[in-house]
């Protein structure tokens, strides 16, 4: 790890103000993918503006038809939610499958959502449950948040304070994880809202979260994994490596998909 | 450098530290604590598993600024040699350790997980919970049966006291 | 058996320290005024050096010292040498590059070492390191083995033309081709082992220090052998006089082999400390490093064929390798795809004809060497998989075509050198196929497949050899050392002993296995018994610990000296009983005038003899002897393992629903620690079939795997509580009775589990490892 000073801000508006100071500098959440960046050397900002323990970016709460969960909440405190597995418990296993115990006891989902990781979980219940999130300047509709590989809608400076999860009338989620980093190969969670709305959100498959309107459609229409059957997304944008060519995650996107709806129920 | 303070197996220390320092790094050359193990620069082999704040954290991707003012265990303060932790003894009762090093993060990532999902465990919690240590000796084998000895063992341990 | 004897589940004297944070591993070793070392690594597979600038790396802040391979040459400090000569076919010997601490001139993998950064602390050599500015001329790299020979391809050495270190061969070919010839069936088969990372979850580590005072070099070294490593940096390299050396192993976590071999980074780390005026040097590998730099295992292109009579016997097996070395020979490196491999092709069958021909070649990646099982997993792979193949293609149960072929007359003797000595290969099928309850898988097949889930059932039916071997004739066959041990047996004063032994334990458990011996023979409790290891300053000379080699070889130089302990404590004991020697017996920490009430507690006797008061006529004071154990012949462990599999079409995905093991390792010390070691055996071999391999990019010969974040490393919630038991013969071979334990499951378990895996899915054309993916495609390939 390069060089770097650290920060303890008390408040989101001080976290804001040591960020516009520092040269290059970065917020530090729970660091479980900054730190590890940093050590490898890919990463060296000037400054790392502490917010993981900011109290006003904590806590879950559910009501109104919505859970809302602070920027700073760690994943594990989502996955041991009474609440949440109440409300929607999709999010509370999206959580819990996410990197590991001890990740899950420092990863938060703002850190999560901000850096935007191709493969990281939770875009896929942003934009499959059609959350919103809000920012220390603003709100932003989950289909707008995420714009492109390690790419958000967030501003210079802005950080995420909470995200607004509508309770579904269902939901799930299903993940095929990458065998050695645990991250989703294919991630994919599907919803149905109170309005009846369908969403089927992707992670993992391609360089950043998508929607799929076909699957969408038919589920829309019969709601039962068969529906999917024949439904498949195209290959040609997807992600390649030595765990999985494009094809056979093409494969796993409607196989998860089916298995997503399989678990809503 | 940066002075850091935190309370670590129940005593005050303090440091002085580069911001850089990773709290795993604090706690093996500052402070001569070299049971917390680095096994792999990527986060996830799970030697250098700790407790901060009760949480069971890889002390390898925290700075130890981050855990100025904070409460660390290592493995060095869960049991000693004469009175053993429960997971500890489990371990040694099931053979769940072959060349120790991976162990110290294992016993810690135990008594972690019994804390949080209790000691009503079935194997697959137990192989899903034990997914932030890799053990390249035992297969696991043991381990899992190490991890549901002890748990036993701390419900009776618990109903007795009841 | 006594409660802490041979055969006893005794815990284990080691954990207290490991359970509690308090082992002492190289890394945890902090050395008074210590620097430590960086290394700047080549980010090219093959290039040139054209010039190295560290003037910028000099003046960063907390710098000790830069040192390049110009530096290593000026002070004639020799290169890493493989201690095992091989001759091709043609008799020439194998054709080895240079293989220098630090390139000097070219770089031949990613990773090779160009230059030595040492600072006041781990992060100033870091920062300095990439300050050190090598100017490289990149030339194009080679890294798949089967295309290293083509006319075209980039070359590794000057000194091995078409990189082809050797050309080898054993056995007869004319009788194979003959049996080929005449065979009612051939079944063929094309194989790749795939690469492995050994990935022991301990980074090597290394504290060289140097004493301008004395002249004296200390090294602390995660190391398996570390007397061996002494005699290479000594004689070999030339870093150190070897009575000016002390190599100390202290606690190791986990070698699997790659540990075994002497590295460039503790040459250096030995040599720095002398040329910064004897300051410490440590350098500690980051995991990343180890990926880069450790030596790599297997690594292995086979084509097969195996010829079979109308009546299903095996006639005749013909086998050709091409075995990748990497870009340097690691120190066994040469006798792993030969004298370890293809000596083994006979697995347990009566095998008239074999023929082996091994091309070693080099490529521009990691060194490949010894990892668990070494040579023996790569046999196994190839002997049972074309076993499973031709009872599919023959249409005959796999159990019953292996049952028909087996050796079941001992010694025997196969074609490619090895001579069996015991074993009874149908003890251990019959346990496996009731455990495994083979009778009831169709119902269990017929089951999952109302699920949607493909279920299949493997064998393997291992042997291997261990506990190597005759010096004499190891070094008939290249060996540059013997591969015998040595162990000294002190008993003091108070009768408590210390036993000091050239192995190594580093997870095996030498400390409470050594101690049952002890323990069973002299009757002493296991806590008034100390096990020395691991410092060539306690411990006179050893060969260290590999192969399996601790048990039968190390224990049996630990009983010969037992013995001789023995037989000088019964003349005290009878000149003090005034008894005949011949009569006296040690029972119970006792020694006893047989047939009568008279006895002396071991510690009087021991106490006598080194008071000397009342010794016999002209005997020495003291009690403490040495012995040297050489093998008499290999030994064979060996065993059936089946697995049984379940596969979801739609992911291809494995899972592992049972295994079964049943080994005969002949006599055993303790069952607990024997099973242990099958448990990470089979999770190691599971690894490599299912999840495990090391890729390089064929264009630019970058690792791709270079982390656990791609190399897929088995976790818990990967693999199965395994069903492990054992059969026994006792090996003849040595005074014990033992085998060897520590290799069998990583090398019966590959086939094992891909055999499962192409029943299942009805599609044998699969390699490891067998990733979603591929399972998947080979589903869609026969549907």
């Amino acid at each position: 790890m390069y060089e770097t000073t650290y920060h303890r801000p008390g408040s989101i508006a001080e976290a804001a103000a040591m960020l516009s100071k520092a040269a290059d500098g970065k917020l530090l959440a729970g660091g479980q993918t900054l730190i590890p960046t940093m050590k490898q050397r890919l990463a060296s900002p000037s400054d790392l503006v502490d917010i993981g323990g900011l109290a006003e970016l904590q806590g879950i709460t559910v009501g109104g038809g919505t859970v809302t969960i602070g920027a700073g909440t760690k994943h594990g405190e989502v996955a041991g939610s009474a609440d949440v597995a109440a409300a929607i418990p999709a999010l509370g296993a999206l959580a819990e499958g996410i990197g590991d115990p001890h990740v899950r006891q420092m990863g938060t989902l703002g850190g999560s959502i901000a850096n935007n990781d191709p493969a990281a979980d939770y875009p896929a219940a942003v934009v499959g449950l059609g959350a919103t999130v809000t920012t220390s300047k603003r709100t932003i509709a989950g289909d707008d948040f995420f714009t492109g590989m390690f790419e958000t809608a967030l501003d210079e400076g802005e950080i995420v304070t909470k995200v607004a999860f509508p309770v579904p009338a269902k939901a799930g989620y299903a993940k095929f994880p990458n065998p050695a980093s645990r991250y989703a190969m294919v991630g994919v969670m599907v919803s149905k809202g109170t309005d009846g709305a369908v969403r089927v959100a992707v992670t993992g498959a391609g360089p950043c979260v998508f929607r799929v309107p076909a699957m969408e459609a038919a589920l829309a229409a019969n709601w039962s994994p068969a529906a999917l059957d024949g439904i498949a997304v195209s290959a040609a944008d997807l992600n390649a490596d030595i765990h999985g060519s494009a094809e056979y995650r093409a494969n796993l996107v409607t196989v998860m998909a089916k298995r997503a709806v399989a678990a809503a129920g | 450098m940066t002075k850091v303070t935190m309370t670590v197996n129940g005593r005050s220390v303090a440091g002085d530290v580069e911001d850089r320092t990773l709290l795993v790094d604090f706690l093996r050359s500052n402070l001569g604590l070299t049971g917390t193990h680095v096994g792999c620069d990527t986060s996830q082999c799970g030697a250098c598993v700790v407790h901060v704040d009760g949480r069971a954290v890889k002390s390898c991707t925290m700075l130890a600024v981050q855990a100025s003012g904070a409460d660390v265990t290592t493995i060095e303060g869960i049991g000693t040699p004469e009175a053993l932790h429960p997971v500890q003894e489990a371990f040694r009762e099931n053979h769940a350790l072959q060349c120790g090093f991976c162990t110290p993060g294992m016993i810690m990532a135990t008594v972690d997980l019994i804390k949080r999902k209790g000691t009503d465990l079935d194997e697959a919690t137990v192989r899903h919970e034990l997914d932030g240590n890799i053990c390249r000796c035992t297969g696991y084998h043991n381990i899992v049966k190490a991890v549901l000895s002890a748990a036993e063992k701390m419900a009776g341990a618990k109903a007795a006291a009841e | 058996m006594g409660m802490e004897g041979i055969g006893a589940p005794v815990k284990r004297k080691e954990d207290r320290r490991f359970i509690t944070g308090r082992g002492r591993y190289t890394d945890d070793i902090a050395l008074k005024d210590m620097t430590y070392a960086w290394f700047v690594r080549s980010p090219h597979a093959h290039a040139r050096i054209r010039s190295i600038d560290t003037s910028a790396a000099r003046a960063a802040p907390g710098v000790v010292g830069v040192l390049t391979g110009a530096d290593l040459a000026g002070d004639k400090i020799g290169g890493l040498i493989c201690g095992w000569m091989i001759h091709s076919k043609d008799g020439s010997p194998m054709k080895a590059g240079a293989h220098p601490a630090i390139a000097a001139e070219v770089v031949k993998h990613v990773g090779d070492q160009v230059a030595v950064v040492i600072a006041e602390t781990r992060n100033q050599a870091r920062d300095a390191a990439e300050l050190v500015v090598v100017d490289y001329e990149p030339l194009p790299a080679i890294v798949d083995p089967a295309k290293s020979r083509a006319a075209a391809a980039p070359q590794v050495h000057p000194e091995a033309p078409g990189n082809l270190i050797y050309n080898w061969g054993l056995g007869d070919e004319a009788a194979t081709d003959a049996a080929l010839a005449g065979a009612a069936r051939i079944v063929t088969l094309d194989m790749r082992n795939n690469r492995l990372v050994p990935n022991a979850i301990e980074p090597r580590a290394a504290i060289g220090a140097y004493d301008p005072a004395e002249e004296h070099y200390t090294l602390y070294n995660t190391s398996q052998n570390p007397h061996v490593a002494r005699l290479v940096l000594s004689a070999f390299v030339g870093v150190a006089p070897e009575h000016k050396l002390r190599v100390v192993a202290p606690d190791v976590g986990g070698g699997f082999g790659s540990k075994i071999f002497i590295y460039p980074e503790e040459t250096v780390c030995l040599w720095a400390s002398r040329r910064i005026g004897g300051r410490p040097v440590k350098w500690t590998a980051d995991r990343s490093e180890s990926f880069l730099v450790d030596a790599h295992g297997r690594d292995h292109v086979t084509h097969a064929e195996m010829a079979f009579d109308a009546d299903n016997r095996i006639l005749g097996l013909k086998v050709h390798t091409i075995a990748n070395i990497g870009a340097y020979m690691s120190t066994f490196s040469s006798s792993v795809p030969t004298y370890l491999y293809a000596t083994l092709l006979s697995g347990q069958y009566d095998i008239p004809a074999i023929y082996a021909e091994v091309d070693a070649v080099y490529t521009h990646t990691a060194p490949v060497d010894a990892y668990r099982g070494a040579g023996r997993p790569e046999a196994t792979y190839v002997v049972e998989r074309l076993m499973e193949t031709a009872a599919r293609e023959l249409g005959v149960d796999p159990a019953e075509l292996r049952r028909r072929n087996f050796v079941r007359s001992f010694p025997h003797q196969t074609p490619v050198i090895m001579a069996y000595d015991a074993g009874d290969y149908e003890a251990h099928l019959d346990a496996a196929l009731k455990i495994a309850d083979y009778a009831g898988f169709a119902a269990r097949k017929a089951e999952a497949k109302a699920r949607g889930k493909l279920r299949g059932i493997g064998f393997s039916c291992y042997i291997e050899a261990c506990g190597i071997a005759p010096s004499q004739a190891v070094g008939s066959l290249g060996a540059g050392v013997g591969l015998w041990e040595s162990a000294e047996v002190r008993v003091n004063p108070v009768g408590t002993v210390e036993v000091l032994t050239g192995c190594h334990s580093h997870g095996q458990g030498h400390e409470t296995t050594y101690a049952q011996l002890v323990n069973e023979r002299l009757g002493i409790p296991i806590d008034q018994i100390s096990i020395v290891h691991g410092d060539t300053d306690k411990v006179q000379f050893g060969m260290g610990t590999y192969g399996s080699r601790s048990g039968a070889v190390g224990m049996s130089a630990v009983l010969k000296a037992i013995e001789k302990v023995e037989a000088k404590a019964k003349k005290i004991a009878a000149h003090l009983m005034e008894a005949s020697e011949a009569d006296i017996v040690i029972e119970g920490g006792e020694l006893k005038v047989a047939g009568t009430d008279k006895s002396l507690p071991f510690f009087q006797v021991a106490l006598a003899a080194y008071t000397a008061h009342n010794l016999p006529a002209g005997m020495e004071p003291g009690l403490k002897e040495g012995a040297f154990y050489d093998p008499t012949n290999f030994t064979f462990p060996a065993g059936t393992y089946i697995c049984e599999v379940e596969i979801d079409p739609d992911t291809g995905k494995t899972e592992i629903c049972s295994f079964v093991a049943v080994d005969d390792f002949g006599k055993i010390i303790n069952p607990m620690i024997v099973e242990g070691q099958v448990h990470g055996g089979v999770t190691q071999g599971l690894g490599q079939a299912l999840l495990e391999n090391c890729v390089y990019d064929e264009e630019s010969g970058q690792l791709i795997t270079g982390s656990m974040m791609d190399y897929a490393m088995p976790r818990a919630s990967d693999v199965p509580s395994y069903n492990v038991t054992t059969t026994e013969t006792v090996c003849p071979g040595n005074p014990l009775g033992m085998k060897g334990c520590g290799e069998a499951g990583a090398i019966g378990s590959p086939p094992a589990l891909i055999n499962a895996i192409t029943d299942a899915i009805g599609n044998n054309d699969l390699s490891m490892p067998a990733t979603p993916e591929k399972v998947w495609r080979a589903i869609r390939a026969v549907a």
